[in-house]
């Protein structure tokens, strides 16, 4: 996790928030650095994750996290982190028949089905064990990310009813925080991305989005990233609090900046 | 040790597809790496001349017949494929890729590159390259139409591709012919599927191609995207601009264009159909001053942006509005990448079509590159600021002022 980003966004691990909807968004950019904090923050404060990994393989996250101070492997052994690595699974889910329904079973299927398996998945995760302790404090979900289930085959409105779902247990009956990533294609007008995004954006309680710089490529300030509060029981003035900074990404820390205020600079 | 060529069989126009087994150990890669065409016609690996970024290869040589008997290849030709009645899974890929993907995965199971049988002798990594993928000839129709009944036969065919090559020892490079592809979104999800994307933007075709500016060079290389595979960050190269030269022998990337050079070339507005017309307007506005000189401004742009239109407003339009015009361009790169302006400066009092004519023996003259957009002002305010240019001790060469855009 990168202390700088939570004094921005005014948690800590012990403290934070909970039945928030996180929505993660890079534009000509790579956001992935906002999932690797996520991941990290929500493993230091003692949450049961569930990680639908959808893009990269559990080696890549697992070895950034041993740089921001966590360890997914044991993480995993002591039964904190769920992960559900999506590359490994698709290959078994096309190549073999399986018994039992699998996440990743629209992969088979020729027509547009819906993401049914893949919540119960998350539902099966995430549940409270009856055993009487608590062991973690609240379950979170964590999806990298949503824009390839378009790319493979659902549609916008089954991607929306699958969040949909997930937010309806894990915000609200578990009290627990839900954090997606999505991509924005920008002027590639892809629009079933665009109905994706702008319905999240709307459920959202947090908008975090990572931009590149209009101006294009930059040694010392890698990108802008915009983070908007949306707080919709707060009267109108409080409503929508919104603020900009821009970030430079470091081997182990991402150091954030307001803008034009880069250390190069100055 | 430099890497064998990939494939020695472009100048063959057949459309297979071949994997090849190297005898080169080396660390753990998994990835997978897309080019994309844009209006090339063909392309072949050569050694590279001296300014040279990256490897080379000779393209004039075949590979000697004898290695290609004594390394373990497999090739995947899809006409021969398609008969043979191989038990197909259903799948809601078009048969093409299923076929592709299958006969990949059998690969990496009997010849243990995913730890299933581990490998006898020294360890190596499977190199697959896939050529012309989602064209018609591997059965797909994005590049026919632009919503098909397969447009998402692609991109999970890449999907599932990416988890073979995570989950063995493996690298894919992919060719694309994306200039043929309609539905500009399945170009985005391809990017964000690879790792590493190319773009090849050939000047055959498109204005560029009589552009004297591009003489040498046959097209752009553009990086798209790089990826951050285990690491927060990428390492990005400081060079952006990559262009390529296709000749008999060679196949040369420079980094950018080298500007120095450029002193012998004959620079022309972009697109300008009323040349004449603006050169003089040019005079026109320099006609009060002293020295009668000339100032062409050329905007080169990396990508097809708007800058060099604004540019040729500025001088089409004869307005001694120039200060809004000048704002107007600054406003322009501000929004764009930074961008390198050219002046020219022409000393001899010359009309505008005699300039014309002479440009070569002028263009030998100082050229000077001035990247900071504040100054374009084409109002007396800016000849003065020329004339200090003018007087610094320049050798002939050029000046560069580079303004990065920084926030």
């Amino acid at each position: 996790m990168f202390v700088e980003l939570n004094n921005l966004l005014n948690t800590t691990p012990d403290r934070a928030e909970q039945g928030k909807l996180t929505l993660l968004c890079d534009a000509k950019t790579d956001g992935s650095f906002l999932v690797h904090h996520f991941l990290s923050f929500y493993l230091k404060a003692n949450c049961k994750v569930c990680f639908v990994a959808l893009i990269q393989s559990f080696s890549h996250y697992s070895i950034v996290g041993q740089k921001l101070g966590v360890s997914l492997t044991m993480a995993r052994e002591r039964g904190q982190l769920v992960f559900l690595e999506g590359l490994k699974s698709a290959v078994d889910v096309v190549f073999q028949a399986q018994k039992e329904p699998h996440p990743l079973q629209f992969l088979r299927e020729a027509n547009a089905g819906n993401l049914k398996p893949l919540f119960e998945f998350v539902r099966e995760a995430l549940k409270p064990i009856d055993s009487g302790e608590a062991r973690w404090t609240y379950p979170v979900l964590l999806v990298d990310d949503l824009s390839v289930l378009l790319s493979l085959g659902m549609g916008a409105v089954a991607v929306l009813d699958f969040i949909h779902y997930c937010r309806a247990t894990v915000c609200w009956e578990l009290k627990g925080n839900v954090v997606v990533l999505v991509h924005d294609s920008g002027d590639a007008e892809d629009e079933e991305n665009d109905i994706l995004l702008n319905g999240l954006s709307h459920q959202s309680h947090l908008i975090l989005r990572a931009e590149g710089l209009a101006t294009g490529f930059c040694r010392d300030v890698h990108g802008q990233l915009r983070i908007l509060w949306r707080r919709p029981s707060q009267p109108t003035v409080h409503r929508d609090q919104s603020f900009t900074y821009q970030y430079k990404i470091q081997d182990k820390s991402v150091s954030f900046f307001a803008k034009g205020m880069s250390p190069a600079v100055l | 040790e430099l890497p064998a060529p990939l494939l020695d069989d472009k100048c063959k126009k057949e459309f297979d597809e071949d994997v090849y087994n190297h005898k080169t150990p080396e660390s753990n890669i998994k990835m997978k790496i897309a080019w994309r065409y844009q209006l090339l016609p063909k392309m072949e690996i050569g050694p590279v001349s001296s300014s040279r970024f990256g490897h080379y290869y000779d393209a004039s040589k075949r590979m000697p017949q004898e290695l290609i008997e004594a390394s373990n290849w497999h090739g995947f030709f899809l006409p021969e494929k398609i008969s043979s009645t191989l038990k197909v899974e259903p799948c809601s890929l078009t048969p093409g890729y299923t076929k592709l993907l299958q006969f990949i995965q059998n690969i990496i199971y009997e010849e243990g590159f995913d730890g299933s049988n581990p490998q006898k002798k020294q360890r190596n990594i499977l190199r697959i390259g896939i050529q012309n993928l989602g064209s018609p000839l591997w059965g797909d129709d994005i590049c026919c139409a632009e919503n098909g009944g397969n447009s998402h036969s692609l991109t999970k065919f890449l999907y599932v591709l990416r988890g073979l090559l995570r989950t063995s020892l493996s690298a894919c490079i992919i060719t694309m012919p994306t200039h043929l592809i309609q539905n500009k979104a399945i170009i985005a999800r391809v990017t964000t599927l690879s790792d590493i994307v190319v773009g090849l933007e050939s000047f055959i075709g498109s204005e560029r191609e009589t552009n004297p500016l591009y003489k040498d060079y046959h097209g752009l290389i553009h990086i798209r995207q790089i990826p951050r595979l285990n690491n927060l960050i990428c390492d990005e190269s400081d060079v952006k601009d990559l262009a390529f030269k296709l000749k008999r022998k060679l196949f040369t990337i420079e980094a950018g264009v080298q500007w120095h050079d450029l002193g012998s070339r004959q620079p022309r507005l972009l697109g300008s159909s009323n040349y004449p017309a603006s050169a003089s307007l040019v005079a026109g506005i320099t006609g009060a001053h002293h020295h009668t000189q000339l100032i062409f401004v050329f905007l080169v742009e990396t990508g097809f942006h708007h800058v060099g239109q604004a540019g040729l407003e500025l001088l089409t339009s004869g307005n001694s509005a120039s200060a809004s015009q000048s704002a107007g361009i600054t406003g322009m790169s501000y929004r764009a990448r930074p961008r390198a302006l050219y002046f020219k400066e022409n000393k001899s009092k010359v009309g505008a079509r005699q300039l014309l004519e002479t440009r070569e023996e002028h263009l030998s003259s100082r050229l000077l590159i001035l990247t900071q957009a504040e100054r374009l002002c084409m109002g007396r305010r800016f000849f003065t600021a020329f004339h200090i240019f003018n007087e610094l001790p320049c050798k002939g060469d050029c000046i560069c002022l580079q303004t990065c855009q920084t926030q």
